[in-house]
């Protein structure tokens, strides 16, 4: 089974905003992008579930014409709380990575 | 490729992301030969974290502000065309815009410099925004849900974000040099392409492009852009010559630090580049049309920050593989022993306090359990914090589990074992916790409602 590290050439994440983490995966060419970008394990309650956030709050964007997925999600805590392990959230892509589609 | 340029634009150079991280004299050279209208860029954001706005201070040093700033303002000087910078200081408090102020007359004392230069502060009075909040005038923006008073009244500092319209109303009434608060980082882009007419789709579209300056190119360490602004369309290409634009690097700017790919709330509309189409022009120059600005209320956008506890912090080194190999297990013991040796010294000296263990090289970024089927990392360095309400209370808890933190031993019963401290002492105060309070954005009658504008000659100053 394809991992998402196997389909995307790319995977990001980082702030967008105090309040918001914002995730894009870049895949590799546009079957790849037709094929896996609608997968029920990145759905917005798939995503909900792996970040533990509300999954009303998430927001699931195709963009074809780059081939990405983007996906943002509320921030369970605003950036730089008392216990804040990734300021920039440019580490909570990796999660990510592994998902099998 | 058409090859066909657009005519009669207002072209924009945006030599850098953010004043302070280095600008270079070849792409001022380069945008200027290559007809700039104004230089445009701005010296700060949220991104560094609530710090910055809570306790009003810049994040870039002195020297590389003025370093900068020296070359933007010799660059408008030699050329005769405007400079804007917006969010002067990192989070455009008044304080740090009054900081720019000064760096400016001291570089336009040392370079015999007469610009006239245009402050805009749009720090806010959290009292007043408090009482536009019981108005009725103040609306959240999720995640955020309610609009409480007493939140506004617990910021050390809000600032709201401009619009284009107070560059554009300092131009007008004369300004070289426009210094600017905290502003939305596309409108200090935008401004002058608004002022003389340009599609206001094309002016903001191409400024959410440029912003970072040459994030949008192929190889960004070659510096900043130029937009050139139409009258359906924009182009966007590099400053310095072997650097690229492309479609892909130029549309794909669209999603960097923005929570939707398709639109951008500015302070009178949103930008919507749903039809925009990116075709490359020649070989390093890409033209963009079918952006739409959709104007709507006029909203500025609230930031607001405070200081909250005190966190006191130690790290230690472990190798020992005997810890490394049950990993999880010793980091849940030690956080339970710590725990009771808190409550057993301290008792009710202390309020409400947390100590939290990351094992940086095990699982201190997503701080979630490993579980026992990955391999054992080879060291790890495992960091303590504590926070209190004060700094004194956070060095003291600390320092009453400093014997576990240096001793614990995997199994209770073994020889005391000593992990690798870096320092001593080997507890480090670490100061306040800054964070975000403040997610809304206040309705106003005008543009200006909520800007002061004042004007400072710099001979003035430097005689006076």
């Amino acid at each position: 089974m394809a991992k998402v590290s196997d389909v995307c050439r790319y995977v990001r994440s980082k702030n967008a905003g105090p309040f918001w983490i914002t995730v894009d995966l870049f895949f590799r060419d546009r079957t790849l992008f037709e094929t896996h970008s609608g997968a029920s394990a990145l759905s917005a309650q798939a995503i909900a579930e792996l970040y533990g956030v509300d999954a009303r709050g998430v927001k699931w964007f195709a963009v074809p014409h780059l081939n990405v997925l983007k996906i943002s999600y509320p921030r369970p805590l605003p950036q730089g709380g008392v216990i804040e392990r990734d300021m920039h959230g440019g580490q909570q892509f990796v999660r990510l990575l592994s998902i099998e589609l | 490729m058409s090859g066909v340029r657009l005519q009669n634009t207002v072209n924009v150079m945006v030599p850098v992301g953010a004043l302070g991280t280095g600008v270079r004299q070849s792409n001022l050279d380069a945008g200027l030969a290559r007809g700039a209208h104004v230089i445009a860029c701005d010296a700060g954001s949220t991104d560094s974290g609530a710090a910055y706005l809570a306790t009003a201070q810049a994040k870039y040093s002195r020297d590389a502000v003025k370093t900068d700033l020296r070359l933007l303002m010799i660059a408008q000087a030699k050329a005769g065309i405007p400079l804007l910078v917006g969010t002067c200081g990192t989070a455009g408090t008044d304080a740090t815009l009054d900081w720019t102020r000064d760096i400016a007359l001291e570089i336009a004392r040392e370079e015999g410099l007469n610009p006239r230069i245009a402050l805009l502060y749009s720090e806010q009075n959290p009292a007043d925004i408090a009482k536009r909040a019981v108005a009725g005038q103040v609306t959240p923006l999720a995640p955020i849900t309610d609009v409480d008073p007493a939140t506004f009244l617990g910021c050390d500092h809000i600032v709201a974000l401009m619009g284009p319209e107070p560059y554009i109303a300092a131009l007008e009434a004369g300004a070289d040099i426009v210094l600017g608060g905290r502003t939305t980082d596309t409108a200090v882009l935008a401004a002058v392409p608004i002022m003389r007419g340009a599609h206001a789709g094309a002016a903001w579209h191409s400024a959410k492009i440029a912003e970072c300056g040459g994030l949008c190119t192929r190889k960004s360490r070659l510096g900043g852009v130029m937009m050139r602004v139409g009258a359906d369309a924009f182009e966007i290409e590099p400053l310095d010559p072997d650097n690229i634009c492309d479609p892909y690097s130029v549309s794909s700017h669209m999603l960097y630090e923005n929570s939707d790919p398709f639109e951008l709330i500015e302070p009178g509309g949103v930008l919507d580049v749903r039809e925009a189409r990116y075709e490359a022009v020649d070989a390093r120059t890409v033209q963009v049309y079918g952006s739409r600005f959709n104007p709507r209320p006029y909203t500025m956008k609230l930031e607001g920050a405070a200081g909250g506890p005190f966190q006191t912090i130690m790290m230690v080194g472990i190798q020992d593989p005997k810890v490394l190999d049950d990993l999880d297990r010793f980091l849940a013991q030690m956080e339970e022993l710590m725990a009771e040796r808190v409550r057993n010294v301290l008792g009710d000296r202390i309020g409400a306090y947390d100590i939290s263990l990351r094992a940086y090289g095990w699982n201190a970024v997503s701080g979630k359990v490993i579980g026992p089927r990955e391999p054992s990392p080879r060291e790890i360095g495992l960091l303590f914090v504590a926070t209190a309400g004060r700094q004194a209370d956070a060095t003291l808890i600390a320092k009453t589990c400093n014997p576990l933190f240096f001793h614990m031993p995997l199994d209770l019963e073994m020889e005391l074992p000593s992990y690798g401290f870096p320092f001593s002492p080997a507890e480090i105060e670490r100061g306040r916790v800054y964070e975000f309070k403040l997610n809304h954005v206040v309705h106003v009658a005008s543009a200006t409602e909520l800007v002061r504008m004042t004007f400072v000659d710099a001979p003035e100053m430097a005689h006076g």
